[in-house]
């Protein structure tokens, strides 16, 4: 429909890193409280006009109740929500420009997929002629153009959240949210909504705040992340950045596969620290430095595609050198899983792509193998 | 679940409908009956109901009860339907715990306290008993079993979808008409349903409430049989009887051939993409 | 649809398009004199139209609910005159000064010392348990084949349990009165086929209203007992053939145990409206049968002795509330449970 929807992606704008750029939405030291319990403690956050910004964590850490405040279903026990400077924490939901996507969809059981979408208008006295237009846009926009007059039990779970999804733009919110939009839907359908509801975020640039609980999912479709635990922000960053520099061992074990090595750092130099692990049994040097004394106890992560594995010993094996045994072998058919144990007794995973048939593997059970990886493949956390 | 339908089973089942419908089967069959003896088969022949056409006194207390049904079941649901709300809605409000007691204890006492409770309030109050009398006194247990219903029902309702029109801009009195009212109307129907019949069956609570002129058709009934079994009360019987069984099929074909539709509708929509 | 840069335009009006029409229909109603009273009388009183809304049934349920049950207490306490209303003032004003409460308790003394009273209510116990006992074996098998019956036939077989229970009360009880009576069909039927020779007296006896009470009340065994009994997963009792264990055996140590909740439901829902009976009884009882529905009934309608029959309201009462309780506390459990 616009040149941005046949363009391939690309997201090299990053507001977040330009100071001259002011927040679209201000989440101001919000919390919430039921009772004695916390469920959102003290958030903020900015998020910028375009995004699509992601509230990911397990269930119960907050971010669904965060969603509602934001919708204006629950009010925040203190702290304000800002939109575009107007402080909304006590607009009602029926006066916000905001929309959500539910995760039951919460179609209108008694009202066909037409009147589901100009539902909304309706609400607003839009003219009748404009009405008609726009959902008539909205439907085409989903394809959903030879079931408009169907009702919802008469829908497949991919229809049902193709509608759930005009009605909630239907009126170009300034704000969509969505809360667990995909949940219902089986692994392949899921796969390929994410990428429409990308391009329909491109098309129509509306904000777009998704809460879900799959890590997949909001490095798939983000623009951002925020990675919530106990009512808290743990961390905010681009999909890459979560997971290649992770500041916790939180979020780089929630977020992607991970091998932790416990330690103390024995030298700081310039560009580089040095960590003695008595699991590794090595010296670890990372590429990188942490806020931490020598002395300090850290943790090495290192993810299993980082660690390679190989029979044959490197040319220096003590740095980023361990020696193990292979345990276990999980064989997932584009690539294979090594559980290998250390002389410490230390179980870590490392992961290779499988570009030769399995039989011609060359390290099998039992094997001795040894564990390398290039300072910069591990990030130092210390908490 | 068929390897465990024995002929245990199958017998179980005819004993115990046998047992439920044959003496409804026995008085309609023997409401044709020539012969004014139960027991004696004379021929088939209609003129008991004919004979009901006549008796001014069962006709008229027809129309009294058809009255005081109507006027009950249609207050006692909207009043049940308020009540309902306010059980599964309202949260904690004050005197809430007296209030569902209060809604909850009428399906439980006994027909002859609420009618002797009843009936000594208007006296108290010296009110004229009558036709208004006997409606009130239906309308306070009518209202209960709508308020019950209507409750069992709003606790299993997606509260989302009415977060949803508001989220779509319509304020909660509009979401409650738009939405609410019309998903929860089944519920509303059977409520109206059910108090019309508990009004129209009603003879203990109605004897001790109602006063001159104001006979019901069970009173009626009740003061014939207690004198014997007369086929113009077997005719009586089973016009009740027919309406209540036509309504009742007219409902569940209704309701079947919805099932049928939506399970082909369902079937239609899981082959789509 | 659109230029991304350009903004969202659905919200133009929003908020305040909202609060307008809402403010809009009130002033327009604000033209009717009625709406115009109501208005003032709820902001003079400063009661929200919320409370309103939740003051109708309330109060509704206090002026016929409640306060008819404290009249009774208070009649149950006083004389029976021959007078209308037929029975003493509770509370009298003495010398213009001081008000005299005068509880009568010669009600409640003679309710215990008249032998037919008591006797009244335990025979109502004993009627309501036995029939309660009666319902729920003939209702177990009847639910059991229900619940395991093709998935096709449960609803109709269900409907068709429901079914007897939206007609006539009084007509079904009626019904058995042609069947039991001496030269009734069910003597017709014995004689025929030869069980018995001379007719047996059926009808006004105990037996009668077992019978009456186990047909009126089958469909509120059966319903929850089927209710139980349908969700029960069956792959229990394949585990438990699985692991050796013959169908009759798994019945007594898998179905029946786990089907306690909807027995214990059902007898409450078939004992406790039985206990206050008055119809079966009445219309199938002997003039031995001694049900207290009955006998209340009686002493109004026949002895016109308002405060003795308040009496044994009130008693009736406060014997049905303890079974009440038990039923609400278990229900309650398993609510939480489930």
């Amino acid at each position: 429909m616009t040149e941005a929807g046949g363009a391939p992606r690309h997201k090299t704008v990053e507001p977040w890193n330009d100071p001259g750029q002011s927040p679209y939405i201000q989440i101001a030291g919000v919390s919430k409280r039921f009772g004695a319990f916390v469920a959102v403690d003290n958030v903020s956050v900015d998020i910028f006009k375009g995004e699509f910004f992601a509230l990911l964590g397990p269930s119960g850490c907050g971010k669904t109740t965060l969603l509602r405040m934001l919708a204006g279903f629950e009010e925040p026990s203190q702290g304000r929500i800002m939109l575009e400077g107007e402080d909304m924490s006590t607009v009602p939901p029926y006066q916000r420009p905001v929309n959500m996507m539910f995760q039951s969809y919460a179609l209108f059981p008694h009202m066909t997929v037409e009147s589901n979408i100009a539902f909304g208008l309706k609400q607003d006295r839009v003219p009748k002629d404009e009405i008609v237009r726009r959902v008539a846009e909205m439907i085409q926009l989903v394809q959903l153009d030879d079931f408009a007059k169907r009702k919802p039990h008469q829908l497949s779970g991919g229809q049902r959240q193709r509608v759930a999804l005009a009605r909630s733009l239907v009126k170009k919110p300034k704000m969509l949210l969505l809360d667990e939009p995909l949940g219902a839907l089986d692994k392949k359908l899921r796969e390929q909504t994410q990428f429409e509801l990308m391009n329909i975020q491109e098309e129509l640039g509306i904000t777009f705040v998704i809460v879900t609980h799959d890590q997949e999912e909001a490095m798939t479709v983000s623009s951002r992340i925020a990675v919530m635990d106990h009512g808290r922000i743990i961390q905010v960053a681009t999909p890459a950045e979560i997971y290649e520099y992770p500041n916790s061992r939180y979020v780089a074990e929630f977020i992607g596969d991970v091998n932790t090595l416990e330690g103390r750092i024995t030298q700081l130099g310039t560009d580089f620290i040095e960590i003695k692990s008595a699991q590794a049994a090595c010296r670890i040097r990372a590429g990188h430095g942490v806020e931490a004394p020598v002395g300090g106890a850290v943790w090495v992560a290192i993810r299993p595609e980082k660690l390679n594995i190989s029979v044959t010993p490197p040319d220096d094996t003590s740095v980023n050198c361990m020696r193990g045994e292979v345990w276990d072998i999980g064989y997932l058919g584009n690539l294979s899983i090594y559980h290998v144990r250390l002389e410490s007794g230390q179980m870590v995973t490392s992961c290779l792509t499988n570009q030769t048939r399995l039989v011609e593997r060359a390290i099998t059970w039992e094997d001795s193998v040894y564990l390398t990886w290039a300072p910069s493949s591990c990030v130092v956390l210390t908490g | 679940m068929n390897r465990g339908f024995t002929w245990f089973n199958g017998v179980s089942l005819v004993l115990g409908f046998g047992f439920l419908y044959l003496p409804i089967l026995l008085l309609i069959v023997y409401s044709f009956n020539e012969s004014k003896l139960v027991t004696v088969w004379a021929g088939f022949s209609t003129k008991w109901y004919g004979a009901l056409l006549e008796n001014q006194g069962l006709l008229d207390a027809a129309w009294v009860t058809f009255r005081v049904a109507f006027v009950s079941s249609t207050v006692a649901t909207i009043l049940g339907l308020v009540a309902g709300l306010m059980l599964s809605r309202f949260g904690a409000f004050r005197g809430r715990v007296l209030f569902s007691g209060m809604i909850y204890a009428p399906l439980v006492m006994p027909e002859v306290i609420t009618g002797l409770s009843l009936l000594l309030m208007f006296v108290a109050i010296s009110f004229d008993r009558g036709f208004v009398t006997v409606t009130i006194a239906h309308i306070t247990f009518s209202m209960c079993y709508v308020a019950v219903v209507v409750q069992s029902r709003l606790i299993s309702f997606d509260r989302s979808i009415e977060e949803a029109a508001m989220d779509l801009g319509c304020p909660p009195g509009r979401t409650f008409l738009l939405i609410t009212l019309p998903v929860i109307m089944p519920a509303i129907v059977s409520g109206w349903l059910l108090s019309f019949t508990l009004s129209l069956d009603d003879l203990v609570i109605a004897s001790f409430t109602t006063g001159p002129g104001a006979t019901t058709l069970p009173m009626k009934i009740y003061s014939q049989v207690r004198l014997g079994v007369t086929p113009e009360i077997n005719a009586v019987s089973t016009i009740l009887v027919g309406i209540v069984a036509v309504g009742v099929v007219i409902a569940s074909v209704l309701a079947k051939r919805d099932e049928a539709r939506r399970a082909q509708d369902e079937r239609l929509a899981a082959a789509a993409p | 649809m659109a230029d991304p840069q350009s903004n969202p335009v659905a919200y133009v009006s929003g908020r305040a398009a909202t609060q307008g029409r809402v403010s809009g229909l009130h002033a327009r109603f604000m033209l009717f004199a009625p709406y115009r009273w109501f208005h003032g009388m709820l902001s003079r009183t400063g009661l929200s139209s919320r409370t309103l809304v939740i003051m109708v049934p309330y109060l509704w349920l206090l002026m016929f609910f409640l306060a008819p049950f404290l009249i009774v207490l208070k009649i149950s306490f006083s004389e029976v005159l021959i007078a209308r209303p037929p029975y003493s003032a509770l509370f009298e004003m003495v010398d213009d000064t001081y008000l005299q409460l005068r509880l009568n308790l010669e009600n409640y003394l003679l309710l215990l010392e008249d032998d037919l009273y008591w006797k009244a209510y335990l025979s109502s116990i004993r009627i309501a348990a036995i029939s309660t006992l009666i319902t729920l074996l003939v209702g177990y098998p009847i639910a059991y084949a229900m619940a395991r019956a093709p998935r096709q036939w449960r609803l109709t077989l269900l409907m068709a349990v429901i079914l007897p229970f939206w007609t006539s009360f009084l007509i079904r009880v009626y019904a058995w009165i042609g069947i039991l009576k001496k030269e009734g069909l069910m003597n017709l039927f014995l004689m025929k086929i030869g069980l018995i020779e001379q007719p047996l007296t059926l009808l006004n006896t105990d037996i009668a209203v077992f019978i009456g009470i186990v047909y009126s009340y089958l469909p509120f065994m059966v319903l929850p007992l089927y209710a139980n009994l349908e969700k029960m997963d069956e792959s229990l009792l394949e585990a438990a053939s699985d692991l050796g264990c013959k169908p009759l055996k798994a019945f007594w140590k898998i179905t029946l145990p786990l089907s306690i909740p909807g027995i214990v439901a059902g007898c409450f829902l078939v004992f406790i409206p039985a206990v206050g009976e008055f119809v079966i009884p009445d219309l199938l009882g002997g003039s031995d049968t001694l049900m207290i529905g009955k006998t209340l009934w009686a002493e109004f309608f026949n002895n016109r002795d308002w405060p003795l029959s308040s009496a044994v309201a009130v008693l009736l009462l406060l014997l049905l509330i303890v079974p009440i309780m038990i039923f609400q506390r278990v229900q309650q459990k398993q609510g939480g449970v489930g």
